[in-house]
């Protein structure tokens, strides 16, 4: 009997400390990636980096300063696209939509969600760069933009079906019409959770390779306007990886520390906005 | 502010009535919902047009044959599709064989076992693991993984596993074996935090009840509450396994790029979305480009499914959850 009983807190006692070693595990694999990048890619981390142009094959040196300006280009442009489809789509979902609809819209944005991002590549391909004939910064921010549609659609609808219904009896109950209900208390009370969600999308995007490679490809120089291939963060990193060349190897790390950065700070900020703003409105 | 009370009263009654109902707005504003909503279909659709359209060539030439044909040979333009499927479903089971138990064990220890302080800061760092992007993964895998599957993991396998055909055969670290691991690692954080949340959602009286009966916290969470979360549990491993299936740029880095069928999973191999993403910039014919965006379609409904799947799995879990609250 005591035997039993003892074999019974063994086992729990093993298996909290099987399932502590899982969870430890995959944290350490974030530290292990952070620390390696720091300590690969802080070595070739310069000024230069953020200046120059990539240098020709065999010349040491340059830097990313395209590629940077690029993938700023291609999210602007990606903003712009996928951010107002997916907002006033998310609107459509959370305060205007009638059942079925809804249902078709959110199960299409599932689908959406769902689509492997090569494959959303070969889709802007087909539809921007066969009938322009070539690659180009559009192509390359459309691909992106479709991407971040359901992300925002999600986001928004979220965080406007959290906003508590007697705000809009309040507004409708002082004569206010629908749209200017959703419009002036409604969005307004959910801006914060919808900008931060949206920042999340942006940051996911921002570190997409396989929709640019054929659709932005990829430059050596200053892509001027919209109308041309263009280099990014995410393609440069890709390419020197997988190039024979030690210097270029360093490059690629130091790429990667950029990006890497640049996509935790923003989740590490949105993270921290949502989670005050859950207290306040708790509290 | 005259002027828009001057229109009104000189139109006739029903054109005012037209006036007023959209100068409320509610017409108007909903009328632009819909249509941004209507967008997105739209853009959906479109999509799976596209793919089937641009692939006309391909599946005319080859019919289903595509599927089962093992010769990919853009040169004389034969195009069979199988290494490159045997590819994916392989690196993909990989990635579950390697990751669910550990995602499930984390999960476990993060939704019912540990403290809740340090739970939701765990949580949170697994949360980043999962923004991390997926050519980083590559990186670090090009230079970390690569070398060490062929020098030790390699020789390990081989000598204790060694009599399968699986561990068998030379190892040069770019093998289906690395590709496996990139994406059991990648599909982690997803297989943790979502079996976390459908963990969490499970009532708090189906725990009180089982320890007020003297279970340990262990016999609590393993025989209570994971079969009431079961299929939300598996509804997560859909979605990672739907996300190790369309994984292109780490798998890229890592396979071998090999189109060729190797039971070895020592071998190099390839996948569907690394042959895309490596030759599609390349594909200097028409039937070429074709056969590939054919490729692309194979990919693209192998993921509706999973993902289909995955979501009617975990919408049950969480349905069955909210009736109970």
């Amino acid at each position: 009997m005591m035997s039993h009983a003892v074999r019974r807190k063994a086992t729990n006692f093993i298996m909290f400390t099987l399932t502590a070693i899982c969870a430890l595990l995959a944290i350490s694999v974030l530290f292990f990636i952070l620390g390696y990048l720091v300590w690969q890619g802080g070595r070739s981390l310069n000024w230069d980096f953020f200046t120059k142009l990539p240098t020709p094959v065999g010349e040491t040196g340059g830097g990313f300063a395209n590629a940077i300006l690029g993938s700023a280009k291609l999210l602007g442009l990606a903003s712009l696209i996928g951010i107002p489809i997916g907002f006033i789509g998310g609107v459509y979902l959370a305060e205007f939509g009638g059942s079925t609809w809804t249902f078709v819209v959110r199960y299409m944005t599932d689908l959406l969600n769902g689509v492997p991002s090569i494959v959303m590549g070969i889709f802007a391909y087909a539809l921007i760069v066969i009938p322009m004939k070539h690659f180009s910064t559009f192509a390359g921010g459309a691909a992106l933009g479709i991407m971040m549609i359901p992300i925002a659609v999600r986001t928004t609808e979220e965080f406007l079906r959290a906003v508590p219904n007697n705000l809009r009896e309040g507004a409708l109950a002082l004569g206010a019409t629908k749209w200017k209900a959703v419009v002036t208390v409604v969005i307004p009370a959910s801006m914060r959770g919808i900008i931060t969600g949206i920042m999340l999308g942006v940051a996911r995007v921002a570190g997409e390779t396989a929709p640019l490679l054929f659709t932005a490809f990829s430059n050596r120089f200053w892509s001027p306007g919209l109308n041309q291939p263009t280099a990014s963060l995410p393609v440069m990193i890709y390419t020197y990886a997988i190039s024979p060349y030690e210097d270029w190897h360093q490059q690629a790390w130091a790429g990667g520390l950029v990006l890497l950065a640049l996509v935790l700070i923003t989740n590490i900020a949105a993270r921290i906005i949502l989670h005050r703003q859950t207290h306040t409105a708790q509290g | 502010m005259q002027p828009e009370g001057t229109i009104t009263a000189t139109l006739p009654p029903r054109g005012r009535a037209i006036v007023k109902r959209f100068r409320a707005g509610d017409q108007v504003a909903y009328l632009v919902t819909f249509i941004f909503a209507s967008a997105i279909i739209l853009i959906t659709g479109l999509l799976f047009i596209e793919l089937y359209r641009s692939s006309a060539l391909a599946r005319q030439q080859f019919g289903w044959h595509f599927l089962s044909a093992r010769i990919w040979d853009p040169v004389a333009l034969q195009f069979g599709a199988l290494p490159f499927i045997y590819g994916t479903l392989v690196t993909s089971f990989l990635a579950l064989i390697l990751g669910v138990p550990l995602g499930i064990g984390a999960s476990i220890f993060l939704a019912e076992l540990a403290p809740p302080s340090i739970s939701d800061g765990l949580a949170f760092l697994i949360e980043l693991l999962a923004a991390v992007p997926s050519v980083i993964y590559g990186l670090l895998a090009i230079f970390t993984l690569v070398p060490l599957v062929r020098d030790y993991v390699a020789p390990f396998l081989e000598s204790v596993l060694g009599f399968l055909p699986l561990f068998q055969g030379p190892s040069y670290g770019v093998s289906l074996l690395a590709a496996g691991a990139v994406l059991a690692i990648m599909i982690l954080p997803f297989i943790i935090s979502i079996s976390r949340e459908v963990l969490l959602a499970v009532p708090r009286e189906q725990r009180e009840a089982s320890l007020a009966l003297g279970a340990t916290r262990w016999e609590t969470a393993w025989r209570v509450v994971v079969p009431y979360a079961r299929t939300g549990i598996i509804g997560s491993i859909f979605l990672a396994l739907a996300r190790a299936l369309g994984e292109t740029m780490a798998v890229t880095m890592v396979i071998g790029n090999d189109p060729k069928i190797n039971a070895s999973l020592f071998a190099p191999g390839y996948s569907i979305a690394a042959v895309i993403a490596n030759e599609f910039s390349e594909a200097t014919s028409d039937m070429y480009l074709s056969a590939l965006i054919e490729l692309g379609l194979v990919l693209f409904c192998i993921t509706i499914i999973v993902n289909a799947g995955a979501r009617l799995l975990i919408l049950g879990i969480t349905r069955k959850a909210s009736a109970h609250s």
